[in-house]
């Protein structure tokens, strides 16, 4: 009888297998998790966007809360997540730093005048370094960065409302604390 | 009109699949000849209805009928007519009709050939094989219709994605269903058998030819797959272990398996659980291929449109149809095969060395299935995300196929049951002092020795060889005189294996020199400009515009000589379509028997005021002789299929113990 | 009704992923040539790092814009002189495990690597019991024979012609 058992053997790993592809089923097998959460931003200093002989660093924001955001004039999504972000300035919170990526400084500011500027300010990352120093590997993507520049949180794809309430804004408020 | 009519055929189909599914079934368990006698009847009009329905497919799209959102989504007016048809395949919903289409052509087949086959077994089997169909239009009725109808319909089409606009379309996913869809049929001979009860080496006398069949057609769809990638994506690879392309690699491993495997116990009448196990997986791992190209659970370039709801379902016909096939093999193999006593044989004998042959094929199949799921178990874990990507799987695959293919050299010339060591050493004696030193020397000839083209060429080498004094010896051995009368004395089957092996040996060549010896350069060039490659001299003559149905090109000319004199225009193109605003790269290549001069053309250079242009070139020794080679294997399945033996009629003989059943219409001179 | 918002998010994504692409982000800066002992090994770096925006090519043959910049960042490490290792932990830190195709070594992928090994050693266990199982039921399943029968399997095997095989 003993030897019998084996015969289920297949069974099992195909069952062990249906587990996982029903498991599957509801993940993204394109997302890319960050390995920097938790993690020290990584610095930069880079030309303002709207104002190129002045630069901005990282390390300013040192004891503040604040979000960076990577975003670009030939992005379409950017313009999808666009009003949520304005609306989320509008609320005063916390300051929010963009990261102009791989754009021409003309075309971004001209886009930030017709959607609107919820930054604070941006800086313009046109070689890309910095987003890859980030991780970055589309726009739009939001950082949220805690009061000792490590980045508590990182979110691809275009915010909705829905992602800034449920997802965004506790992080937001418990580093705020 | 017609897509209505169409719709309706395939949800008659589905009736007719039901009734297929159940009557026979319980016609053959009752012993009610009545009932098991409508199972061909139903397995052909199935095929009508479902051939008529994806006729009604076609002529939408060849009318360009843009009220049915298939035709709308895939196809144009100003789409040539022979890719409008080919759009047909082209979706989600129309691949899923050619599913059912081959699948009910099989059926239809089995219906067909099966006169001597007891009408209980064919019962069993054709309805094993409706219930795969019902499940397949049930899929289809309820998530994928493709006669959906569009309201209001467009005026004009989105256009079949430009990629698809080639040769390869036409051909390459026909194929390739053949083979996937062929290996229902050795799955319902083995639920048909686990059913009836009796697992013997008749059995498996049935099934082989239907497995060869599917498995040369998989290796032909295979075969153009990569073919096709080759020449149309642009950067030299012929293959990518994408996961989609696994799906296709994977039954088609199980499949050379259970070929083997199938010749054992249809020779000695043993390994019979593992050969029935076997044919069971090949067909789940057909079906697995299916649920992962159209989840989205994995990353591919080949992935269709991905919907939840699909997933779902087609997962769920897979623990209905996998589950439940296996959890029949856990239940009826053990009672099954152990009346007899077990058949002994020596360690050198064929059965011995067919069955390392299958281990080392089966740990491959789990090592390929391991690598392409690995991502997902990872993630599914909640462990993080990572890629497991061709360096893994070349480090693993090749290691684990090099010693089949030195068994490839000997087990066709062990005897079966008792071959002994020192009588098969003097049969491979000579094949291996012919082939080691010459594959040591060659790579020397050719320019660059290193271990790995050392070790390809010998295998290539040794296979050769082996087959050759085999061959040899049997011909020596034969008595009739004369090359006619020496050939006509062996059976197809046995040329077959041999033609089948060598078409490995020419694609481990290929693989080999083009591993070994490719050259790649990326260069900036001007109209005029030259550059050397190897032993050619590449010359960028000119650019200019070429007008086309449903694109406009840029086209480049290029030259190309060797030893100053010219033997090859290239013309590398890029075509803009207008429907969909898609930018293809079309290579350039000039293909001959000892390689291929490979030029494409990347993006003209921004700010160059010569018109400079970004132009890969690539030099790849004997890549053709990769697909040369898939071609040889599925001649050899050809081959192996029409031997006579399976056409013979057999008597009805009251049926004896199994012992008797091995000796039944066995070929003379057994292969 | 969320299923549908789920998908069109989904779709969203796929949909940025494209457009990524087809707008025109600001080229990549333009590297002097390099050795090509520096291109040729480059070049084998970069078949096995993935493109992070076309997913299913590697670093080496994507024509994407991101591709084009990690291209850049890796020659600039390269000629800072780290090493193909060093270069790979610099994409690591920053991508995951999700860049490399060639999988590290470590707990999370030891059944990844070793897998395959053990089930051939497995199968290799398995064949070689099945031999001896083989052998030893097939002794015990020869019957004693009687002298006389065995003097008529003698002349059989003689004389008469069995079945052909």
């Amino acid at each position: 009888m003993a030897r019998a058992w084996r015969y289920f053997l297949p069974l099992a790993i195909f069952f062990g297998l249906l587990a996982f592809l029903w498991k599957g089923l509801s993940l993204d097998p394109r997302a890319i998790p960050s390995p920097m959460i938790n993690l020290p931003a990584p610095a930069f200093t880079l030309p303002q966007l709207h104002a190129p002989e002045k630069t901005f660093s990282a390390a300013e924001m040192k004891g503040k809360v604040w979000i960076l955001n990577v975003w670009g004039s030939w992005c379409v999504s950017c313009r999808y997540e666009h009003p949520s972000l304005n609306r989320l300035a509008k609320q005063q919170l916390l300051p929010i730093i963009g990261l102009n990526w791989k754009d021409v400084p003309a075309d971004a500011q001209g886009w930030l005048a017709k959607f609107g500027n919820p930054y604070t300010l941006s800086v313009s990352d046109a070689e890309g370094r910095v987003a890859i120093d980030y991780g970055v590997y589309g726009a739009p993507e939001t950082f949220i960065i805690d009061k000792n520049g490590v980045i508590r949180m990182k979110h691809t794809g275009p915010i909705d409302e829905k992602i800034l309430e449920e997802k965004l804004l506790p992080v937001i408020r418990e580093l705020q604390k | 009109m017609i897509p209505e009519l169409g719709h309706f055929a395939l949800i008659l189909a589905l009736c007719l699949a039901l009734t297929l599914g159940i009557v026979p079934m319980v016609g053959a368990a009752r012993g009610n000849a009545r009932m098991t006698g409508t199972a061909r009847a139903l397995a052909q009009g199935q095929f009508l209805f479902i051939a008529f329905a994806f006729g009604c497919l076609v002529a939408s799209f060849l009318g360009n009928d843009f009220s049915v959102m298939n035709v709308a989504s895939n196809s144009n007016t100003k789409l040539p007519a022979y890719y409008r048809v080919t759009a047909s395949w082209g979706s989600h919903e129309g691949s899923i009709l050619l599913w059912l289409l081959m699948l009910s052509g099989w059926t239809f087949a089995v219906s067909i050939f099966s006169r001597n086959l007891p009408d209980a077994v064919v019962a069993r089997v054709l309805a094993v094989m409706g219930w795969i169909s019902v499940g397949f239009l049930l899929f289809l009725l309820l998530t994928s219709n493709p006669f959906a109808r569009l309201v209001p319909a467009a005026l004009e089409g989105r256009d079949l994605n430009p990629l698809l606009q080639d040769p390869g379309m036409i051909y390459h996913p026909p194929m390739l269903y053949m083979g996937y869809v062929g290996f229902s049929v050795a799955f319902a001979f083995a639920v048909a058998a686990l059913i009836g009860g009796k697992l013997d080496a008749t059995w498996a006398r049935w099934s082989r030819p239907w497995t060869t069949a599917a498995w040369m057609f998989l290796t032909v769809g295979i075969c153009l797959g990569s073919a096709w990638a080759y020449y149309t994506l642009g950067w030299g690879g012929w293959w990518f272990w994408d996961p989609v392309e696994n799906a296709s690699f994977m039954p088609w491993l199980a499949g050379t398996a259970l070929i083997h495997s199938l010749a054992v116990t249809e020779k000695r009448g043993i390994f019979k659980s593992w050969t029935v196990l076997l044919a069971m997986v090949a067909f789940s791992l057909s079906l697995l291929g299916t649920f992962l190209v159209r989840s989205g659970v994995l990353t591919s370039v080949h992935a269709f449109a991905t919907d939840p709801k699909r997933g779902v379902f087609i997962l769920t016909f897979l623990a209905l149809v996998i589950g439940g096939s296996l959890l029949l093999y856990a239940w009826r193999a053990p009672t099954l095969g152990l009346a007899r006593a077990p058949r002994a044989f020596t360690p050198m004998a064929r059965e011995s060395l067919l069955l390392i042959n299958n281990v080392l094929l089966v740990v491959a199949l789990l090592a390929v299935i391991l690598g392409t799921l690995y991502p997902l178990f990872v993630d599914a874990l909640g462990a993080g995300k990572i890629s497991v990507g061709p360096p893994y799987f070349d480090s693993v695959f090749y290691p684990l196929m090099a010693p089949a293919l030195v068994l490839m050299g000997i087990g066709p010339i062990a005897r079966w049951r008792g071959e002994t060591w020192p009588e098969l050493a003097a049969k491979l004696m000579w094949p291996l002092l012919i082939s080691l030193p010459v594959a040591v020397a060659l790579p020397f000839l050719l320019g660059r020795w290193t271990p790995l083209v050392c070790l390809g060429l010998w295998l290539a080498l040794w296979i050769f060889a082996t087959s050759a004094f085999a061959v040899a010896r049997r011909f020596r051995a034969t008595a009739a005189t004369g090359w006619m009368a020496k050939i006509a004395a062996n059976s197809p089957s046995y040329y077959a294996m041999h033609i089948a092996h060598i078409g490995i040996a020419v694609f481990v060549i290929g693989v080999t020199m083009v591993k070994g010896f490719e050259s790649e350069r990326d260069v900036r060039l001007a109209p005029g400009e030259s550059v050397n490659e190897g032993a050619y001299a590449f010359r960028f003559v000119s650019i200019g515009e070429r007008p086309g149905p449903n694109y406009k090109a840029v086209q480049g000319r290029f030259e190309v000589s060797r030893n100053g004199t010219v033997i090859e225009t290239l013309t590398p193109e890029k075509r803009n379509y207008f429907a969909s605003g898609q930018t293809m790269t079309n290579a350039a290549i000039a293909s001959g028997l000892t390689g291929d001069l490979y030029v494409s053309l990347g993006e003209p250079i921004e700010g160059a005021t010569d018109g400079a242009w970004g132009v890969r070139i690539y030099v790849k020794p004997f890549v053709d002789w990769i697909w040369a080679g898939c071609l040889l294997m599925a001649l050899g399945g050809l081959l192996a299929v029409c031997d006579r033996r399976y056409r013979l009629k057999t008597e009805r003989k009251p049926k004896a113990a199994d012992i008797t059943s091995g000796a039944q219409g066995v070929p003379a001179a057994g292969d | 009704m969320s299923a549908y918002k789920a998908m069109a998010a989904r779709l969203l994504l796929l949909a940025w992923f494209g457009m990524v692409n087809a707008f025109a982000q600001t080229p990549t800066p333009a590297m002097p040539p390099a050795s090509p002992e520096m291109e040729a090994r480059l070049k084998l770096l970069e078949t096995e790092l993935r493109c992070l925006v076309c997913q299913n090519q590697t670093l080496a043959d994507s024509p994407a814009g991101l591709a084009g910049d990690l291209r850049r960042e890796i020659r600039l490490l390269a000629d800072a002189g780290k090493s193909n290792d060093e270069i790979k932990e610099h994409l690591r830190a920053r991508y995951g495990d999700y860049v490399l195709y060639r999988p590290v070594v470590n707990a999370k992928t030891s059944l990844l690597w070793f897998g395959p090994f053990i089930l051939l050693l497995g199968g290799a266990i398995m064949v070689w019991m099945m031999a001896r199982q083989r052998r030893a039921a097939s002794l015990a399943a020869t019957p004693a024979i009687s002298a006389d029968e065995a003097a008529r399997a003698q002349a059989l095997l003689e004389g008469n012609d069995g079945p052909p095989h």
